[in-house]
């Protein structure tokens, strides 16, 4: 057999693909009809959202939606974004970085500028969260556009060799969440029911957590595997293998 | 019937919808369908974002916070997605999956 290219794909209309198109034309018209019977003015959940706004600790809607009326969809989602690093560290580990090349003094001095100002903002982005548009999870986003920056430069080896440091910074969010979740029983409340009086305090702390999870999660997602810690490294090297 | 706005980005996100489903089905290649499966959820988040416009006076918040936490849990599932595709890659060095084999070719 010789080697098909995969990536040209055949995209003659086969019987088979007729078929497909078919059905997904009378679910986009099944849908597109569901949508347009829909009534042109709904207000959806935003007149009690808008009403309980008060008693959920923030003032932006969007984050008293995702930090407090969802909470349990958020505690879940945080509990996703773990899951997919475990999955990716359990799949493959880490290229180390090909033919060490320092990257070149043009980057090097541009990040200099550009980090301490992305951290900032992302820092800012969280504060902010409680009374406009901005939140862990846009903050967390920055947060990875960092480290990011920083693998691309080369200059990320201290963040990934410490492995002990990095899976508590992982867990860390979503063990804060569940610790809140669960320590408002404690008061008396239902699970994820924050008392009226420290809600706004709480989901600060939540989300503070959640921000450092949620960027170094996306940055070990670009990363793309378990990062060699330097014991790995130097049981490889003295094995003469080279790690796969 | 006048078109609402946001009705033209409802029915945009429904499109969208449907092209990322046929490449999901009908393309072979595994970063092809990745890819379609990215444009399946950015038609869900376009079409979320146009059903809470329609809410008077502000749009409504609960759709929008689902599509910013999914957003990020789309994010991790491609990452997760190209893990397991790279791990097909190097295991049988094709980027198509096993029962797709013979119509590739």
């Amino acid at each position: 057999m010789n080697a098909p290219d995969d990536f040209t794909d055949d995209t003659r209309l086969t019987p088979l693909r007729l078929m497909i198109m078919l059905f997904v034309l009378t679910l986009a018209g099944a849908l597109g009809w569901a949508v347009c019977s829909l009534p042109a003015y709904s207000s959806g959940l935003a007149v009690t959202a808008l009403a309980e706004l008060s008693n959920s600790g923030v003032l932006n809607p969007v984050t008293a939606a995702v930090l407090n009326y969802r909470g349990y969809d958020t505690l879940l989602e945080i509990a996703v974004l773990l899951l997919a690093v475990i999955g990716v560290w359990s799949l493959a580990q880490a290229e180390p970085p090909a033919a060490f090349e320092p990257a070149s003094p043009v980057l090097l001095s541009f990040l200099r500028i550009v980090l301490p100002l992305m951290i900032l903002i992302a820092g800012y982005l969280l504060w902010i969260g409680s009374f406009a548009p901005g939140g862990a999870f846009q903050g967390g986003a920055v947060l990875a556009g960092v480290l990011v920056l920083l693998r691309l430069s080369n200059q990320d080896r201290a963040i990934w060799s410490h492995e002990v440091w990095l899976r508590f910074c992982l867990v860390l969010g979503l063990s804060v969440f569940i610790a809140v979740a669960v320590g408002v029983m404690a008061g008396g409340g239902k699970l994820l029911e924050y008392p009226r009086a420290h809600a706004g305090m709480l989901i600060l702390l939540i989300e503070s957590a959640a921000l450092i999870s949620i960027a170094l999660t996306l940055a070990a997602l670009f990363v793309g595997g378990r990062a060699l810690s330097d014991e790995d490294s130097s049981r490889a090297s003295d094995n003469g293998v080279q790690p796969e | 019937m006048t078109l609402e706005p946001y009705l033209l980005y409802a029915l945009a996100g429904v499109g969208l919808f449907a092209i990322g489903l046929y490449a999901l089905i009908a393309r072979t290649h595994l970063l092809r369908k990745i890819l379609a499966l990215n444009v399946m959820g950015t038609g869900v988040f376009l079409f979320l974002i146009a059903i809470a416009y329609r809410s008077e006076p502000v749009a409504d918040p609960v759709p929008q916070a689902m599509v910013l936490t999914g957003i990020v849990v789309s994010v991790c599932a491609t990452g997760l997605a190209l893990a397991l595709a790279h791990r097909v890659q190097t295991t049988t060095g094709r980027m198509v999956l096993a029962e797709n084999d013979e119509s590739g070719a």
